[in-house]
């Protein structure tokens, strides 16, 4: 994604659907954020009128609630349960199959044809989310071929956060509430009176490319300091905060404290936090056969530190106690991520706050030590 | 999710990926103790041999069963001849148990650190190992004896539960043969006709002729083996910077995909499993990490 074009495209939101025209004319598959079961999901949409127009969402320590607002805005909410990991490292997946023959097998490796994924609606959270999980995946000694597989030919069209949801903290993160790159195209969704258009900056020759087949004028003077505006406002209205100075150290430090047992009394150890989480990348393997035992497959699943098995080694598990799952989710996110990968395993979307059935909150918890100092 | 699903195709061979096995041919199997086989495996036709480093470990995998990672316990000198020691713990070893020679055993590998047999050059050399651990050091015994006119002092101390947990005893009785190997072996508890040591392998440490100062200490065995042998070794005046262990944990990739291995910071499969033990005491020191 190189060739940056900085100059600023205006977009009016009858014309969007060009977007989507183009894209899928170039053989993209389409998906964005929908309303589904009473969330803001992601799924495969082919038009404007999918989105949740004039939806929004609330967001507190386990609690997630639509509301309709007067506002016809496209994208009026944050981010629900989903992430855009399960296109790129899908919740289950098969790797290869093996057929038996006497004594022997033969290994059969899944290939795929090559994706074409275009993501609308790619948070800035979000977008450091795929980085994260691109140094995972791709930038260690072995690559993960089917996710790069996944990777390669994504497009993506992010969104900017103009109204941060209740359990956002990015800005401590600082991972938002603009999309700094990563992305082909951003938008900044801007409603005034009479007026809803999109400030739209391209972040690739790619970008650049379906721009000009889109409907737009370059951006004036007013509009592009409307979406300027719009986001700084964004940033003093994040629900959380994390102070992520030295934090890494004073996990490390206080590795033993008493409050990981104060945590992990109310934790259900369900999972949930990691299920949701857009850089969770744990998985399992698990090997299968068919009923008659000529075929084997090897899949590939999301699997979790919150349970026992997880750190399973013959003579019993290595974490077996709450405190230590518990303890060993904060901690990677916060203190191992770094020194494994160079950044925060946490990007501030506020998913594990939200989707946590205690409510158990991160930066209430992180936040706990830090001030023990 | 629909495209993804429509887009799969099956295709034989593929792209190189590291998940993938090679079938090895079990050529043969040799019974250590009751519950500790050790297996010679022969790579698929017409490809060669993998060479490893001492220390290093290969993902088995069963058909239709699953995968564990097992240490390579065979000669670093002669990679065309694959040899595993596993013991028969759990759903996969048990599965390896019923295989016979000519059948097939996946294999993928080799990974992770592996002893540092170059920084121990010109220095005395202290094995100490407890159980099934002394399979994950036969490498190093072979390589120190081809390049023996290299090292200092070289001592072997071998802790088994019982003598008949013991493994390899017809080349332990060998290298107790020798002049230029001091093996030293004890049981937890004595049986039928034992006249050995009876005592935990740490006991053997005090005694042991090797100069604290000037030795490199590979440590491998339970956890909680390696722990006490490393207090004992520091008694005798061993750095941190010069104890080796090797650990293990829940392995699912072997790559450093898949999360399970994790210790602290590090992942067991790609950091490890061998570790300069200063590298992690703070967090090899903490229950549960």
């Amino acid at each position: 994604m190189g060739n940056k074009d900085k100059s600023q495209s205006v977009i009016k939101r009858k014309d969007l659907q060009a977007l989507f025209d183009s894209l899928i004319k170039k053989g993209y598959s389409t998906y964005g954020p929908c309303v589904q079961d009473g969330a803001v999901v992601y799924d495969r949409i082919e038009s404007v009128s999918e989105l949740p127009i004039g939806w929004t969402d609330r967001q507190d320590n386990g609690n997630y609630r639509l509301t309709k607002t007067k506002e016809k805005r496209l994208f009026g909410f944050v981010v629900g349960p989903h992430t855009w990991k399960k296109y790129l490292y899908p919740s289950e997946s098969k790797l290869w199959e093996a057929k038996r023959s006497g004594h022997e097998f033969e290994i059969v490796a899944e290939v795929n044809q090559p994706y074409k994924q275009a993501f609308i609606g790619v948070r800035p959270c979000e977008l450091q989310a795929l980085a994260i999980q691109d140094k995972a995946f791709l930038e260690g000694e072995f690559t993960d071929v089917s996710y790069l597989q996944r990777r390669q030919n994504v497009f993506i069209v992010a969104v900017n956060c103009v109204q941060p949801g209740g359990t956002c903290f990015c800005s401590s993160m600082k991972t938002g509430p603009k999309a700094s790159g990563g992305f082909d195209l951003a938008l900044t969704e801007v409603v005034e009176p009479n007026k809803h258009y999109f400030v739209v900056e391209a972040g690739s020759s790619a970008g650049v490319k379906i721009l000009k087949e889109i409907p737009g004028k370059a951006a004036g003077e007013k509009e592009v300091l409307a979406a300027k505006k719009a986001l700084r406002k964004a940033s003093s209205k994040m629900g959380r905060r994390l102070d992520t100075d030295g934090l890494e150290k004073l996990l490390f430090k206080h590795i033993d404290h008493p409050h990981w047992n104060e945590i992990s009394s109310r934790c259900l150890t369900c999972g949930n936090c990691t299920m949701v989480c857009p850089t969770c990348f744990c998985g399992n393997i698990e090997d299968v056969t068919d009923l008659t035992g000529q075929t084997a497959e090897r899949r590939r699943k999301w699997d979790t530190c919150f349970s026992v098995d997880f750190s399973y080694i013959h003579g019993g598990s290595i974490r077996s106690g709450e405190t230590a799952r518990y303890r060993q989710w904060m901690m990677h996110k916060l203190a191992y991520w770094p020194e494994q990968f160079g950044t925060f395993g946490c990007v501030g979307c506020g998913r594990c706050i939200t989707w946590c059935p205690v409510g158990i909150d991160i930066t209430e918890e992180a936040g706990v030590f830090k001030r023990e100092g | 999710m629909a495209t993804a699903q429509q887009n799969k195709k099956m295709v034989k061979g593929g792209p190189a990926y590291p998940m993938l096995v090679r079938p090895y041919a079990i050529r043969r199997i040799s019974r250590e103790t009751y519950d500790t086989f050790t297996y010679e495996l022969t790579p698929p036709r017409g490809s060669g041999g993998v060479s490893f480093a001492p220390g290093q470990f290969n993902m088995l995998y069963v058909y239709g069963v699953g995968e564990v990672p097992i240490s390579i316990s065979g000669d670093p000198a002669k990679p065309q001849a694959l040899v595993h020691t596993a013991r028969i713990v759990g759903a996969v070893t048990k599965g390896i148990k019923r295989l016979k020679v000519g059948d097939s055993l996946g294999v993928r590998g080799p990974y992770g650190s592996s002893w540092p047999v170059e920084e121990a050059v010109g220095r005395d050399v202290v094995l100490v190992t407890g159980g099934i651990g002394l399979a994950p050091l036969r490498p190093v015994i072979y390589y120190l004896l081809i390049n023996r006119e290299k090292y200092g002092r070289i001592v072997l101390l071998y802790g088994a539960r019982t003598p008949e947990d013991m493994l390899y005893t017809g080349e332990l009785e060998r290298w107790r043969g020798r002049f230029d190997l001091d093996v030293r072996v004890t049981v937890d508890r004595a049986t039928g006709s034992w006249r050995g040591n009876v005592a935990v392998v740490t006991q053997l440490i005090k005694p042991a002729p090797f100069d604290p100062m000037h030795c490199i200490a590979l440590v491998c065995g339970p956890e909680i083996m390696m722990r006490f042998t490393i207090l004992d070794l520091e008694k005798r005046g061993v750095d941190y910077d010069r104890i080796y262990v090797s650990v293990e944990r829940n392995m699912k990739c072997g790559i450093g995909l898949c999360g399970h291995c994790q210790l602290g910071p590090t992942f067991v499969c790609k950091d490890g499993p061998v570790y300069r033990y200063s590298d992690i005491r703070t967090i090899f020191t903490k229950r549960e990490v």
